[in-house]
């Protein structure tokens, strides 16, 4: 499986950024697994321990397993100053987990993340591909409880 | 020819996306296919307005009314009342001490700027290449292709005075006329498009609004050094700005816009999109380059820099995504037109990302040279609320914050940098009186530490142990030595770090240190936050007089520590105290304050579990 998604990039070592990221997309635990970076490592003929520099270089990636939903709470300045610490109390304490961590059942993994560019709509969080912005505690709830009841 | 009557903008940058804007799109579908009028309302839908605090926002053409936080309930009114009986929706404009503001033009969020720029954003649809030539779209790259010589095209923008918008303010023409001078057999020009500092939207907001204009800026960019492939740099947390990006290269190469012989001529070019995965340096240029060839984004010792050494060893100009913006208009207006606007040494307009406690945050374009007074107070509509201006954070943070004395500062290059502020690439951060400096400070720092590559020891060790003692002091537990140790740190990691991240990363602490000394110093000497935010330097105290014994807040106290009675009232018991401040937010007679400074029991407390250590050892 990870070689099909591999040969769709020639085997240049520029496309590795590429190939992670769809190694990772289309996991659905959306992570790398070191099954995987062997595969890719021979494919691009780069020693394994190249390919873990850059994986673990780059926010985005996950070398450990995660929820099928990821939650991205921005932690930059002006998501922080209109209150992301008190967003990111409200997420720990309705998920149960803390930052990095995933839900028992495997629905959300909660992360923080740099600058999403939606400032202008702070505090901000990203669900998957979907951007939340002007979170309020009660907007998060509902957020949060309806994509829990759509993955059921 | 379309016969249609009205033309229905909804912005869908970002902003107002995550505010609903998508849906009242499919919302606006419905109701003009079930009232019959889908032939006579073009839906477009655009890139970023700007004023991202008002979304979602719709403008309704031809007569240009502006309409603010629209909801999908409010589309059968609007379609009812303003689209089949011509009577606009007042309640959903916006009210100027109580005058509704009807058109666009006239809000007065758009009265200072000056779009350059942004002149497409929130215009046309992002996704039609008929809509940005309509607009004078490729007409610059024709004029410099058919007209100009490369060493012409650069001495354009030699006179315009362009100077790159990313942070840096070099001038685009000596960069350009380096790598011009190389001989390679190949060349590249590079779009940055991760964004600069947390704060800035306006590389987001300009490649999901117009992304045609950046691809026509690089291609002029592309002709004026000789290089004939570029890539598009763009961080993975904008999927939007890819998608819009590709459809755009795809739709030139489809027009014969792009590819062989363009314009007839024996130009060449070709352009491709490239994705980060999460790293802040990479907008660092050489960072970003190794990126590009998929590895870790380190930045590496210049020079050599990139003119001579940089993509895959060949000579590559990168070029910030607002400066490729600019290059159309200075083609097509002139260059003497450009370098008309702005101050000595800073030309044309720029354009800043409105954040924080300001009453219209979103994106502005300017003219260089306005003073932070009008930025904030009149474009920007000022603070929220009855707060007072406390400061600006300038540059995210790299950048350093600057006070209400400066407010008169004109806003340029030279101007800012000289103040211990700097431009960056335009984040704009304002701060209200209930902002701790020194929190501000050290989660600038936290932000740098977590984001520092980790390649050169100054800005891996020296940030760290700027954070430890930011840390330590906000928790009560500075020293009078600390202040003079965070300048000694901070001037030694801006000196002898490699690149411009950590060059750059004690500013937030030196320019605080400079503005805002004596609450350094409150925070070190009296153990108290003036603003009550650093948790272990304020208490929570009841008063007795307005409290009516309700016990909601002992019930409320995760700590249990507040007791008393309905006669007695009640009482925080102070060393169990975790500040959570749980007990304020449910009293129902606001009956508790937050105090600055350490409460008594609460020194004593720790007077004594220092002595028993000492006892134990």
């Amino acid at each position: 499986m990870y070689l099909d998604i591999c040969k769709k990039y020639a085997p240049d070592k520029d496309n590795l950024i590429y190939i992670l990221h769809e190694i990772q997309d289309t996991h659905p635990q959306h992570y790398i697994s070191e099954e995987a970076v062997q595969v890719v490592a021979d494919y691009l003929k780069v020693p394994p321990n190249h390919i873990f520099g850059v994986l673990t270089f780059y926010t985005m990636y996950s070398t450990k397993p995660r929820g099928a939903n990821i939650i991205r709470l921005c932690e930059s300045p002006p998501c922080y100053i209109k209150g992301s610490d008190n967003i990111l109390r409200k997420l720990k304490t309705i998920l149960g987990v803390n930052t990095g961590e995933t839900t028992k059942d495997g629905l959300f993994t909660l992360e923080l993340c740099a600058c999403l560019g939606v400032c202008g709509n702070a505090p901000v969080m990203m669900i998957n591909n979907d951007v939340y912005g002007d979170l309020t505690e009660e907007k998060v709830e509902e957020i949060i409880e309806r994509i829990a009841r759509g993955n059921q | 020819m379309s016969l249609k009557r009205i033309d229905l903008l909804i912005c869908c940058g970002s902003g107002c996306v995550s505010a609903g804007a998508l849906k009242i799109k499919e919302r606006f579908h419905e109701v003009l296919a079930q009232q019959g009028l889908t032939n006579e309302i073009n839906i477009i839908e655009t890139g970023c307005m700007g004023p991202c605090d008002y979304g979602p926002v719709l403008v309704v053409y031809p007569e240009g009314t502006f309409y603010k936080a629209v909801t999908p309930q409010d589309v059968e009114e609007i379609v009812g009342e303003h689209f089949v009986k011509g009577r606009p929706v007042q309640r959903l404009m916006l009210r100027e001490e109580e005058k509704v503001v009807a058109a666009q033009k006239e809000v007065p969020f758009y009265q200072k700027q000056v779009k350059v720029a942004l002149a497409n954003c929130g215009y046309i649809d992002p996704e039609s290449l008929e809509e940005y030539i309509a607009t004078g779209g490729y007409e610059a790259l024709g004029k410099a292709l058919t007209e100009l010589d490369p060493q012409q095209t650069i001495e354009v923008v030699k006179r315009s005075g362009l100077r790159g918008r990313g942070g840096g303010g070099f001038p685009t023409h000596i960069k350009w006329q380096l790598v011009q001078e190389q001989k390679a057999d190949e060349k590249f020009i590079v779009c940055n498009g991760d964004e600069g500092d947390p704060g800035a939207f306006m590389d987001r907001s300009l490649l999901e609004g117009d992304p045609h204009r950046i691809l026509e800026g690089m291609m002029l960019a592309a002709y004026a050094i000789g290089a004939n492939k570029g890539y598009f740099y763009i961080r993975a947390e904008y999927p939007l700005a890819i998608k819009r990006i590709r459809n755009a290269i795809q739709q030139a190469k489809t027009a014969g816009l792009m590819g062989q012989d363009i314009f007839g001529t024996a130009f060449n070019f070709e352009a491709e999109v490239r994705t980060g995965a999460g790293a802040f340096v990479c907008g660092e240029e050489m960072a970003l380059i190794h990126s590009l060839e998929g590895q870790r984004g380190n930045p590496t010792p210049k020079p050599p820099y990139p003119a001579t050494n940089g993509l895959w060893g060949k000579p590559t100009v990168v070029n910030n995504v607002e400066t490729l913006a600019n290059l159309p208009t200075i083609f097509i207006k002139g260059a003497d037109w450009f370098s008309s606007m702005g101050t000595a040494t800073s030309k044309g307009t720029k354009v800043f990302a409105l954040t924080g406690d300001i009453r219209n945050t979103g994106l502005v374009e300017v003219p260089m040279g306005i003073t932070l007074r009008e930025l904030i107070f009149d474009v920007g509509g000022g603070m929220v609320g009855d707060h007072q201006f406390k400061a600006v954070q300038l540059g995210g943070p790299s950048g350093g914050c600057l006070t209400k004395e400066h407010l008169d500062v004109p806003v340029d290059y030279e101007s800012l940098k000289a103040r211990g502020a700097m431009m960056g690439s335009g984040g704009v951060i304002v701060m209200n009186e209930q902002k701790c400096m020194v929190n501000v400070a050290k989660f600038f720092m936290e932000f740098c530490v977590d984001e520092s590559c980790g390649k050169c020891s100054p800005c891996r060790i020296g940030l760290k142990q700027m954070y430890d003692i930011l840390a330590r002091i906000t928790a009560g537990e500075g020293t009078q030595d600390d202040i003079a140790e965070l300048q000694r740190l901070g001037e030694a990691v801006s000196k002898l770090s490699l690149c411009g991240l950590g060059q750059s990363a004690p500013n937030p602490v030196l320019s605080t240190l400079r503005y805002f000394r004596d609450e350094y110093e409150a925070h070190i000497r009296d153990k108290a936050c003036p603003t009550k935010v650093c948790p272990d330097l304020l208490h929570f105290m009841i008063d007795k007089s307005r409290c009516i014994g309700c016990s909601l807040c002992a019930r409320k106290c995760p700590v249990t520590c507040i007791s008393g009675s309905r006669e007695d009232k009640y009482t925080i018991h102070q060393p169990d105290c975790i500040k959570c401040g749980n007990c304020q937010d449910v009293c129902p007679v606001k009956a508790i304050d937050r105090i600055p400074g350490m409460h008594a029991d609460v020194l004593a407390h720790r007077a004594e579990l220092t002595k028993n250590n000492e006892y134990e050892d």
